[in-house]
């Protein structure tokens, strides 16, 4: 399978993420350039952390207008995969493919550190190599991670078991302290109806190494990589 | 023609940089101050545009790109007309 990984002009993650799917985990993987309107047929996009332009306006509603993420969007509307880390899935929210919005950390604190979340859900294409209530270390790196959204949409995405990660304590406890940037119902990872669209705050791509501390991240590719190889063999 | 738009949350948004201008106030003493939200302001400089025309093209602008209309509403004025 091939793995798209979006580059905007303020990405910094693109090269993390590229280096650790081609890599680490050892798939065909190339870089999407935001003026294309080309998607080289992959099949799964992945959209990086960063600050994709500057974060000017909201974090990722710049983005949204640039002419790969038109076909970004209609990828997804297709059922293509479509994986947003950090200012990805800010940008997801911004676009309208994930339901809610970003405000900024409760403290108003940039937060860069390891955190844990727990799995919440592992019937999903993005996290099925897991279990459920699995807790996964991964580092958070961002401002605008406090997620909000009206309560009746809250109510939804519970009712979907649309929440796919939620901020929990080393031992997988969902508690206020461990949600460290506010976010309604301590959510981490969200994913829309369909289940072909996910978006999460923590970076798994900077914890699938050891040598990097943790190897968790690893799960959500490897889940990726599990339902769209399996897609393709029935395919052929 | 010139254009404000005011962007600010929603009432039922929590506004926590606004809190902190209201704590900020209240440490100097200011204790009137019931309330503090913090907002965007935009200045948009419309070419040959009719007030009518305005009217239709400032709000869809505003709910387009300028607020996040999950989060976030909007007013507007004419600053300066032609």
């Amino acid at each position: 399978m091939k793995f798209g990984v979006v580059m905007l002009p303020g990405s910094n993650c693109d090269h993390d993420t590229f280096h650790v799917l081609k890599n680490v985990i050892g798939r065909d993987t190339v870089f999407l350039w935001h003026k294309d309107h080309d998607l080289q047929g992959v099949d799964a996009v992945v959209l990086p952390g960063g600050f994709s332009y500057g974060d000017y306006l909201r974090s990722g509603a710049i983005a949204r207008f640039s002419p790969l993420m038109q076909e970004v969007k209609a990828f997804a509307r297709r059922g293509g995969h479509v994986l947003g880390i950090c200012n990805g899935f800010q940008i997801l929210l911004e676009l309208g493919l994930l339901p809610g919005a970003m405000l900024r950390n409760k403290d108003l604190k940039f937060l860069c550190q390891f955190i844990h979340v727990r799995i919440e859900n592992n019937r999903t294409d993005f996290t099925r190599a897991g279990k459920k209530g699995q807790v996964l270390r991964i580092p958070i790196a961002h401002f605008d991670g406090n997620y909000y959204a009206p309560d009746k949409v809250i109510e939804d995405i519970r009712a979907n078991k649309q929440i796919v990660f939620r901020y929990c304590d080393a031992d997988g406890k969902v508690t206020d302290e461990a949600n460290v940037n506010g976010s309604m119902d301590g959510i981490a990872g969200l994913m829309n109806a369909r289940g072909n669209v996910m978006g999460l705050m923590p970076h798994p791509e900077r914890a699938s190494e050891a040598l990097l501390g943790s190897e968790d991240g690893q799960v959500i590719f490897r889940s990726l990589i599990e339902v769209l190889e399996h897609k393709g063999r029935k395919a052929r | 023609m010139k254009v404000r738009i005011l962007v600010s949350f929603k009432d039922s948004v929590l506004d926590p940089q606004g809190q902190t201008v209201k704590n900020a106030l209240h440490t100097l003493g200011y204790r009137s101050v019931k309330e503090a939200r913090q907002g965007k302001v935009f200045e948009l400089e419309l070419d040959k545009v009719s007030e009518e025309e305005a009217r239709k093209l400032v709000p869809e602008i505003a709910r387009k790109v300028l607020a996040n209309p999950i989060i976030e509403k909007y007013t507007w004025q004419i600053i300066q007309d032609e």
